[in-house]
């Protein structure tokens, strides 16, 4: 029986950046703020807290300030523990060796894996938007007796950006790992989250690294997914991957969605934050706000339609926000109108100015601009 | 415990009985007020924004959620290694147990924990007040007036003043003389129930206090008049600003109803932050046909309906077609589709049901208590 305390997270923060650019200014891209008040990181390390996991690694980016601003002791996850809790494990930079890719990384914390006394190792993609209960997964791995268990969702509709795509018999055995761009209707894509025995992960990370491989996901997995029992497991709750701006973009629009918003936080389990102390937003007399969603701590005297509002954000009379997003103390002074804009944090639109993007390419002014 | 300059210690094991129904399951500094807080993060965050980092909080009344509420202090930024929160209820001790007979007796009875923390002064706090204060500056007035005591006072309404504990001062802010809820006042600074003692001098009289068996054993009643008989050296403290005692429904709606003016009479962030425990809940999601004006709502919540004037803390529902109205809807509290709720305080885990009514009127507020559920065939809850 595989129980929850024998089980080590680690959430891997090695997201590409370079369809997100915009946003990424800065930070890594598990670091974008997301729906409001989180950042996406807050959906894996809260799914892990969630299940019972209390040791919990993060595999730290190059830039890894706004990670560690955020999560800083793991307390709002309730993770600053005396035993265990979260720990960080810093990227090697190696001189002699300066490949890219994130096996190095893993190899270079080997002893950290190996220390710990949790014979289960789930690892977890940081860019991934979901709330999930792992329990069953182990459960899962138990029973089909599988080396490493994979989780994946369905896709509905055409998707692109790279994907691996899993091919699984019937019985959820999985047959063939891929990498593709685009995938289609009713394909098995992997959610980044990998359950293995620690034993197994160690050697998969040494045994790669030293045949030259650097990319986990690559060179760990689907290169040698012929040489291990793989069984995959179907969440079929809510996912959704952020790996560009189009897909962020899409996803906060999917929180608008009253069912996902109810899926994703108002469940049994929460999603955690790093907590900040805002007051309630403050509606004036002159508000009109339709199918939005606000984060403490604003002040609106204008109109809002279909937009997210993070905390602080103000929005002067006779201003107009429509399919937008913005962020952290943004001020949108009287007058101005902002149409399918993404407002990075602390920008200041003027009185009067008018700012509009394309319904599906989203126009995106960077953190601190002065418009 | 390292020695400490200031000790704070709140008195908030009152029942607030003119709070109704509203504290009936809890205790009145941990009823919710402003949209998420509750009435005792005033006090607290008020100590930790002055730099008070030693706080004993008094309780006894329905004191588990409170106690619940405080946890380690942490949301105060109070979790400290050396001081942050104290709870102390009453205790037993070799010859029996004793509740707080007294705001004076809730002190005497924790002489062995001031005596632990070592104090040079103790800040004497009530639960029930909602400001924004530093007591800093008090603190120095104290030192600086080389005084025993010095009590908070406000300037109230002349035509109010009877309601208060007046003091009497001369020009130097010196108190010749207190008294209680005067006919005729001579002064209108009311005491606002906010005492700093000297630590010895506190302690001198608390001890003879507590061996007089005719005493109330309260601070406004006894101690301070013992005080002044003695010609010790009292002096008011004058604070400007906000203060709102929100010991009564209307007293505790109208001060939530404050903060929906377009300027609200005093801030909750920027650089004096009211601090409180966060629930985990995303931003609270408006709808489509959802109509909002003059109010404050909180995370969590779902609004589908109409609210106007109105002060929503998180997790609330507000149906479609609901009318919320001049009201105050405490966490988690469901307001079905077609309901109407106007000049109500409606509390915790509450269920309007589809199509009822809820009417009070202004001066009187209705109230649904806590985890009750108004239906509609019921007919409505009027006034009273």
């Amino acid at each position: 029986m595989i129980i929850v305390k024998d089980v080590m997270g680690i959430i891997n923060l090695q997201e590409e950046s370079k369809f997100i650019r915009e946003l990424t200014e800065g930070r890594n891209v598990e670091s974008i703020p997301f729906a409001g008040r989180y950042r996406l990181i807050d959906f894996a390390l809260s799914s892990m807290v969630n299940s019972g996991i209390s040791n919990v690694g993060i595999m730290l980016p190059n830039n890894p300030r706004s990670v560690l601003d955020h999560l800083r002791s793991g307390k709002d996850w309730d993770l600053a523990r005396r035993h265990e809790g979260l720990f960080y494990l810093p990227s090697a930079e190696d001189e002699d060796n300066p490949v890219k890719g994130d096996l190095k990384n893993f190899y270079h914390n080997l002893d950290f894996f190996e220390h710990h006394g949790q014979q289960y190792v789930l690892l977890a993609n940081g860019s991934f938007i979901y709330n999930m209960d792992f329990n069953e997964l182990l459960r899962f791995h138990q029973n089909t007796g599988a080396d490493v268990t994979l989780v994946y969702h369905m896709v509905s509709g055409e998707q692109q950006g790279r994907s691996v795509v899993i091919e699984t018999a019937e019985n959820g055995l999985v047959e063939d790992l891929a990498i593709r761009n685009t995938v289609y209707d009713g394909t098995k894509v992997s959610m980044g989250i990998v359950l293995m025995s620690k034993r197994l992960f160690t050697e998969i990370i040494r045994d790669s690294y030293e045949h030259g491989g650097l990319s986990f996901e690559l060179d760990a997995l689907v290169r040698k997914a012929k040489d291990y029992t793989i069984y995959a497991y179907e969440h079929d709750g809510y996912t959704s991957h952020v790996d560009s701006t189009s897909s962020y973009y899409q996803t906060s629009m999917d929180v608008l969605q009253p069912e996902v918003w109810e899926e994703l936080f108002m469940g049994e389990n929460s999603i955690y934050t790093k907590v900040k102390d805002a007051v309630p937003v403050q509606y004036k007399g002159t508000s009109e706000v339709n199918n939005s969603l606000l984060a403490n701590g604003c002040v609106v005297r204008g109109k809002v339609n279909n937009s997210i509002l993070f905390r602080g954000v103000k929005v002067g009379e006779g201003a107009t926000i429509k399919n937008s997003i913005i962020m952290e103390k943004c001020d949108i002074q009287d007058g101005a109108l902002i149409e399918n804009v993404i407002c990075d944090k602390n920008v200041i639109i003027t009185k009067e100015k008018w700012l509009k993007g394309a319904p599906n390419y989203p126009l995106i002014v960077k953190k601190n601009v002065v418009i | 415990m390292r020695k400490t300059e200031c000790l704070a210690m709140i008195l908030a094991g009152g029942q607030g009985s003119r709070l109704g129904a509203l504290t009936k399951k809890i205790a009145k500094p941990a009823v919710p007020f402003g949209g998420k807080y509750r009435i005792i993060d005033f006090p607290l965050s008020n100590c930790a924004n002055s730099g008070i980092d030693k706080v004993g909080v008094l309780t006894q009344y329905r004191p588990l959620e409170l106690h619940n509420y405080l946890a380690s202090g942490s949301a105060w930024d109070l979790d400290k290694k050396e001081g942050g929160v104290f709870i102390l209820p009453p205790y037993a001790r070799e010859k029996g147990a004793d509740w707080y007979r007294g705001t004076a007796d809730a002190i005497y009875q924790n002489l062995n924990f001031i005596d632990l923390a070592d104090p040079d002064y103790v800040l004497i706090l009530s639960g029930d007040h909602i400001y924004t204060m530093d007591y800093s500056w008090m603190l120095e007035a104290h030192k600086r007036n080389k005084a025993d005591a010095t009590i908070g006072v406000i300037e109230v309404p002349w035509d109010e003043a009877p309601r208060f504990g007046i003091m009497n001062t001369d020009k130097t802010g010196r108190i010749e003389e207190f008294e209680e809820k005067p006919a005729k006042p001579k002064s209108n600074l009311a005491s606002m129930g906010i005492y700093i003692f000297s630590k010895d001098f506190l302690e001198k009289y608390l001890i003879e206090d507590a061996r007089d068996e005719t005493s109330a054993h309260d601070f406004g009643k006894n101690i301070i008049p013992k005080m002044l008989a003695d010609k010790a050296r009292l002096f008011s403290y004058a604070f400007e600003g906000y203060w709102k005692d929100v010991g009564t429904i209307e007293s505790l709606w109208q001060a939530n109803m404050d903060l929906l003016q377009d300027k609200p009479p005093f801030e909750l962030d920027g650089d004096w932050r009211i601090y409180s425990s966060n629930p985990s809940m995303p931003p609270h999601y408006v709808g489509p046909e959802a109509q909002i004006k003059s109010s404050m709502i909180s995370e969590g919540s779902m609004i589908l309906g109409t609210v106007e004037n109105s002060v929503i803390f998180p997790g609330v529902r507000i149906g479609k077609g609901a009318h919320v109205m001049n009201s105050v809807i405490m966490p988690s509290t469901v307001i079905a589709e077609g309901a109407t709720v106007d000049y109500a305080i409606v509390a915790q885990n509450c269920r309007i049901e589809s199509g009822a009514q809820v009417a009070g009127e202004p001066g009187a507020i209705t109230v649904v208590a806590e985890g009750e559920t108004v239906a509609a065939e019921a007919g409505s809850k009027q006034a009273g």
